[in-house]
């Protein structure tokens, strides 16, 4: 099936993690970032680890659904591996051979920064992204934000910008396909040719769908203003958020895990990261 | 003076006349060489309350922009429309006046896609009661209300693109009643649907009109859609050129081909069978109806004819 941009990667359930506020979701996603990139031993490395198993049992999603999503970072987590493994001398020599030197703090620098790049996408990707809509996000951030419509920024319009953009682009990619499809069936050819050709072969496919774009544009605003859309001035809506025990707990966790971390540096002598 | 003018308002509730427009005109501004092209030309009709009123005409013949005046996306060039009895043509109208006009008559469009703004369903459906300034429980019941109304609770929580045609309309119904609007202007809102989806819509609009007492207003190019109301317009070249009860108007086949328009499948029949020599009538629309007129005349002169 073809991804569904409406939910993203979102992954149907009713957890704990699913059912956070999705305000505070956000700030935790950052908190959690913070801590991520302040661990800097071993032992926080391990504390962190276990963090990032804990979210995805929590979570309910599947060992396989967490893993799929990594599959885009396999090129940069070996790049960067291997990089590590073979440019960074430390005092424990490994391997001599030739021109290549691995020193054991190399190795374990490399282990430690692929860690911390899996924790970094698994971990906010289960906070986040898996589960919460788009929709809940782009709520969530509106109303995050909205202290900032006191100085005249437009936070509404962003967050409305946002919810069209959502709605949109399903729409749109389903006629960039019925267009390429019907210039195909009159022999245009998409995938031969040079890079000037190619990109000469999509002339014909941006022009209806701009046009068409446009005329949407218009459509919707016309249904939008029959719909008495003012702007975001009076307008009130029918869910609101709510924050529970959950995020209260979620905050002391995360609190408890920052904490964790920062003694482990500290107390916890072991293999340090070197970036 | 308060009194006064409570009195004029409430005398005109009783006549419950819920649009009337008297002589609108309008044309588009053309572009800076072109002349204004003229859309609409003096156009005179009211609707009562509760009235299912269809609108037939030719491509181009001013449909949507007589849609669009109603729902006060435009303003006429010339001519009054009246909404419940309110002007919404004086020259002091303010954006709030319109607004307020807006809550009465909605409008839904023909392209489903183009005219829900949320993903969700129930999202949409929320919408315009939201841009209301409702509280938060009274938007809740009037979505929920809607969606039942439109049969489509099931949906609530789906996402509006995956929806089939006829869907994504009703979606768009329940977002014009859930601001409990008195009328409903239908802008060809079954043209781009498929023959399942087209009787879905139809059977909603038609059970708003019975069941809620909505006032709909049904723009068309399907014959058989227009014979279910109260009452039909036809349009040409931006006039009224024929009002009257569907069985009054598609009785006139000649006047209705010369415009360019269709009469309903059976009216056709019927009108070749008379133009046979048959006396038939031609106001039948329905298909085992028109069947056994048929027979009736038939049977009526076989003895007078040879079997040939
Ligand atoms: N935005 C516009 N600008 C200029 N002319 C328009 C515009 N919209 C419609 N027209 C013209 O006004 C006339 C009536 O159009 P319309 O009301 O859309 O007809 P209908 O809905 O019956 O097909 C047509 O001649 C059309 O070309
Ligand atoms: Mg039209």
């Amino acid at each position: 099936m073809k991804a569904d941009i409406a939910f993203g990667q979102y992954y149907e359930g009713n957890s704990f993690l699913h059912r956070l506020d999705p305000r505070w979701k956000i700030l935790f996603v950052i908190f959690y970032i913070v801590i991520i990139f302040l661990a800097k031993n071993i032992f926080s490395f391990a504390l962190l680890i276990l963090s990032a198993i804990f979210l995805t049992l929590i979570s309910r999603i599947p060992l396989r659904t967490i893993l799929r999503g990594l599959r885009p970072l396999v090129f940069i987590i070996f790049f960067t591996a291997i990089i590590n493994i073979f440019w960074l001398k430390g005092d424990t020599v490994l391997v001599d051979w030739w021109i290549i030197h691995i020193y054991l703090e190399g190795l374990i620098n490399a282990l430690l920064i692929v860690v911390r790049v899996v924790i970094l996408v698994a971990g906010t990707s289960i906070l986040l992204t898996y589960t919460t809509t788009p929709i809940a996000l782009t709520d969530g951030l509106e109303r995050l934000l909205s202290p900032l419509a006191k100085i005249h920024l437009p936070v509404h319009e962003f967050s409305m910008m946002m919810t069209i953009a959502l709605r949109f682009i399903p729409t749109l990619v389903e006629e960039t396909e019925k267009i390429m499809n019907a210039q195909k069936a009159r022999g245009a050819d998409f995938s031969t040719g040079s890079l000037v050709r190619r990109a000469k072969a999509l002339i014909p496919i941006l022009i209806p769908l701009f046009i068409s774009a446009f005329r949407r544009a218009e459509e919707l605003a016309t249904a939008m203003e029959c719909r008495c859309y003012t702007g975001g001035k009076g307008r009130t809506r029918m869910n609101i958020l709510h924050s529970s025990w959950r995020d209260v707990a979620a905050l002391l966790a995360l609190c408890a895990l920052c904490a964790g971390v920062v003694l482990l540096n500290i107390f916890a002598p072991g293999y340090a990261l070197a970036l | 003076m308060d009194t006064g003018n409570n009195t004029a308002k409430e005398s005109e509730k009783q006549m419950s006349t819920i649009m009337k427009a008297e002589h609108i005109s309008y044309s588009y501004p053309g572009d800076e060489e072109d002349r204004p092209v003229e859309a609409l030309r003096d156009v005179s009709f009211s609707v009562e309350e509760g009235e299912f009123v269809a609108i037939l005409g030719h491509n181009g013949c001013g449909k949507s922009t007589l849609a669009k005046i109603l729902c006060m996306i435009l303003q006429p060039g010339e001519g009054k429309l009246y909404i419940d009895g309110e002007d919404m043509t004086r020259d002091d109208i303010t954006e709030e006046d319109i607004n307020k006009g807006r809550r009465k008559v909605g409008m839904v469009f023909q392209n489903p896609d183009n005219q829900l703004v949320a993903t969700i369903v129930e999202e949409d459906v929320a919408f315009g009661p939201e841009n209301l300034g409702l509280a938060p429980e009274k938007i809740r019941r009037r979505v929920d209300w809607a969606l039942e109304t439109v049969g489509m609770t099931k949906y609530a929580r789906h996402a509006t693109h995956r929806l089939s045609g006829g869907q994504k309309q009703r979606v768009a119904i329940a977002g014009a009643i859930a601001m409990r609007r008195k009328c409903i202007i239908f802008d060809e809102s079954t043209a781009m649907l498929d023959p399942h989806g087209r009787k879905e819509v139809m059977d909603t609009i038609s059970r708003l009109n019975r069941e809620e007492g909505i006032t709909v207003i049904h723009i068309t190019h399907y014959m058989n859609e227009a014979t279910m109301a109260d009452r039909v317009l036809v349009m040409q070249g931006g006039g009224i050129i024929m009002e009257g009860k569907p069985t009054e108007v598609f009785s006139r086949a000649q006047e209705l081909w010369d415009a360019g328009l269709d009469v309903p499948q059976t009216t056709e029949l019927l009108w070749y069978v008379r133009q046979a020599g048959y006396d038939v009538a031609l106001d039948i629309f329905d298909p085992a109806a028109c069947a056994a007129e048929i027979a009736r005349v038939l049977k009526g002169t076989a003895h007078g004819r040879d079997n040939t």
